[in-house]
């Protein structure tokens, strides 16, 4: 289902052509920005180029939650997804088709770090270029952030522009 | 019952324990207790009756009848899909498209939040203070049962669920009652729901709140060594409680859903390394388990004393057939009800087989339950009720002894866990109330509002009563709760066995598969 709507963005083009994947994590920060400009400069650099913006909207379903937030958990979900639309994917999606690019926007939950690398997989990107993390908070003292545990796990090669 | 050391009284909370201002509030406290005593009585009485000429409750048979029928019906479902369940917790059969919703986990681990609490440590206390040893047999043997009659009411829960335009949900067996009537054709669904849900709040006060409040003033007080007015913890948790559920500060809720499964295994545990401890013993306190359900050894009541007890505190702790659950379980994300029956049916396993049960065997093991070495039989109190204690300590008290026994500093640690549990309790059993509540009087922010602050009233009740009337009435309306909805089940569960039967089917030819991810 997830490979049929990556797949099917592609076809979106006048016609159906062996374009290069490349998908950019973007977390909500201006460092994104930088990610942005750095994917563009390489998708017009590469040529024939489909761009994957992503954002990842942390979340675990090993978490704990109350029964109350249980039964709104689906109305919450929507008004996250549309807000990270609203706020990120969408401005960044508009930024890019401007500049001439092919270019679809996904929100998705779960781990960053194996989120991005599912949709790098499933979609057969080339590479997943993001910014370097500026979460400073203890969790990512503790256990190190997004970005480096994307570099870790990533089945396709990693870009992450400073 | 208040049975505790007055040696701190001095050094601490002087002002509180002050002579004149303890004797006012005892003499409040027992005004209490006893206009709630006279209030709940005739209710408690209808539910706990016998069967003419036997001391046998009706209560209790028409729970685990409810719960062999089920078993039989669904061809030990319980056994059969029990890897099943495992998987579904997992996530291997949940759409990757799906991440960010309730997950089965959730679900599961939000229903055991509701079920973990007093009735595992002060109601297994009680169980085996009364029934003896024995009474741990049969306790679990309920809970074996139970998983199918819970696996029968969350399915339902599920399928009949109101899914409202915003996204929001709201389910239980006053929704698949009155749904589920209709699509029967069967007449009296609406009343019959309308019955429930005024059973549940009953329930939401009593074993949700009251013996919640309850056994948490009697830890806390047995822990600083002194006696006080439980209108004081009363007032502490109801305030605590209120911010949560009417303030809407939810981080304090989420600390606790977090803190509460750290505690559990914590709980789980201390009691591994108390029966490692004493393994010499674990066959010889299996020996009494075995003993004791059959012959009762010497306890009021007999053999019968002991099934009594045991089926009632697991019916209490796992809330099997109560239609509780349904409620909690009715959130999850899922394309078929039943997944989330298969899911459910993992909670009395949890809940009574693995802690209920470690807390009887600690009990058992630490030989706090006074036997004659003459005749190997269970020493009677003196008011011929429950087995003398070492302390003559019951309920929490007694589950606090038993583990003192074995690390001294575990009151302290059990005195927060029991809090904890209480506290995450009451907040589950606030929102079973309030869905309740809301399905009888309409949902709006008035209507919730005075529900939510009866609540609140209730806790300080429930903290300053003592433990009997408490019990009795928690008892009673959690009960109450079981006799509507298993009645109703027995007409609703054949439109379960048909999800049963699609399901295996399309399990069996790999229609159902599982996702990689």
């Amino acid at each position: 289902m997830f490979d049929a709507a990556l797949h099917g963005a592609v076809r979106t083009g006048e016609t159906i052509i062996m374009s290069t994947k490349l998908v950019i994590g973007l977390d909500g920060h201006s460092s994104g920005e930088r990610a942005l400009d750095f994917a563009t400069t390489l998708a017009e650099q590469i040529g024939s180029c489909e761009l994957l913006v992503v954002y990842v909207i942390e979340w675990s379903p090993y978490s704990f939650q109350t029964a109350e937030e249980n039964a709104q958990r689906h109305k919450r979900r929507e008004e996250e997804i549309s807000l990270a639309r609203e706020r990120v994917v969408d401005p960044a999606v508009a930024k890019l088709t401007q500049a001439g690019l092919t270019v679809t926007g996904h929100v998705k939950h779960g781990n960053v770090a194996d989120t991005l690398n599912k949709v790098a997989k499933d979609s057969g990107a080339a590479q997943i270029v993001v910014a370097r993390s500026t979460d400073q908070s203890l969790s990512k003292r503790l256990f190190g952030s997004s970005t480096a545990n994307l570099v870790m796990e990533a089945s396709v090669p990693v870009t992450v522009v400073g | 019952m208040k049975t505790y050391i007055k040696t701190a009284a001095l050094t601490a909370m002087t002002a509180l324990a002050s002579p004149a201002f303890a004797q006012e509030a005892m003499s409040l406290d027992q005004k209490v207790n006893e206009a709630f005593a006279a209030a709940t009585g005739p209710f408690v009485n209808f539910i706990f009756m016998s069967f003419p000429g036997t001391n046998f409750p009706w209560i209790v048979m028409w729970l685990v009848i409810a719960a062999t029928v089920f078993t039989v019906y669904f061809g030990v479902v319980q056994f059969r899909f029990f890897g099943h369940a495992i998987g579904l917790v997992k996530g291997d059969y949940s759409d990757p498209e799906d991440a960010g919703e309730v997950s089965h986990f959730q679900a599961l681990a939000t229903a055991l939040s509701g079920t973990v609490g007093l009735g595992n440590i002060a109601g297994v206390a009680v169980a085996v203070g009364i029934g003896g040893p024995g009474a741990t047999f049969w306790m679990i043997l309920a809970g074996l049962l139970g998983m199918a009659s819970k696996f029968t009411e969350c399915t339902l829960g599920v399928k009949y669920r109101n899914e409202y335009p915003d996204g929001t949900v709201s389910g239980g067996p006053m929704y698949y009652i009155s749904k589920g009537f209709n699509e029967l054709g069967l007449p009296g669904g609406k009343i019959l729901a309308v019955l429930f849900s005024v059973f549940c709040i009953l329930g939401a006060l009593g074993g949700g709140n009251m013996f919640q409040a309850n056994q948490a003033h009697a830890q806390i007080q047995g822990v600083v060594g002194f006696e006080f007015s439980g209108l004081i913890t009363g007032f502490i948790f109801a305030a605590i409680v209120f911010v949560v559920i009417v303030g809407g500060v939810k981080s304090i809720a989420r600390v606790t859903e977090k803190i509460v499964p750290f505690m559990g295994i914590l709980y789980v545990g201390a009691a591994l390394i108390i029966l490692i401890v004493n393994y010499d013993k674990i066959g010889w306190a299996f020996g009494q388990i075995f003993g004791g359900a059959f012959t009762g050894l010497g306890v009021a009541g007999g053999m019968v004393g002991a099934l009594i007890q045991g089926f009632k505190r697991a019916a209490f702790s796992n809330e099997a057939g109560v239609g509780s659950a349904a409620i909690a379980h009715s959130a999850v994300k899922t394309k078929e009800p039943i997944t989330e029956g298969f899911v459910s049916l993992l909670e009395p396993l949890i809940d009574t087989v693995v802690i209920c049960t470690m807390t009887a065997l600690v009990i058992v093991i630490s030989q706090q339950l006074i036997i004659d070495e003459a005749t190997g039989l269970y020493v009677l109190n003196e008011a011929g009720t429950a087995i003398a204690t070492v302390d003559g300590n019951s309920g929490v008290a007694l589950t606090s002894a038993a583990f003192a026994s074995g690390i001294s500093w575990f009151p302290f640690v059990l005195a927060i866990a029991v809090v904890l549990f209480a506290f995450s309790t009451m907040i589950s059993w606030s929102y079973y109330g309030l869905k309740a509540w809301t399905y009888l009087f309409g949902e709006g922010k008035t209507t919730e509002l005075i529900f939510k602050l009866i609540f609140c009233v209730f806790i300080v009740i429930g903290a300053a009563a003592s433990l009997g009337p408490v019990i009795d009435f928690s008892d009673a309306a959690i009960f109450a709760m079981a006799v509507v909805n298993i009645f109703c089940l027995y007409f609703l569960m054949k439109l379960v066995k048909t999800e049963l039967n699609s399901y295996a089917a399309r399990l069996k030819s790999g229609e159902i598969k599982k996702y990689s991810h």
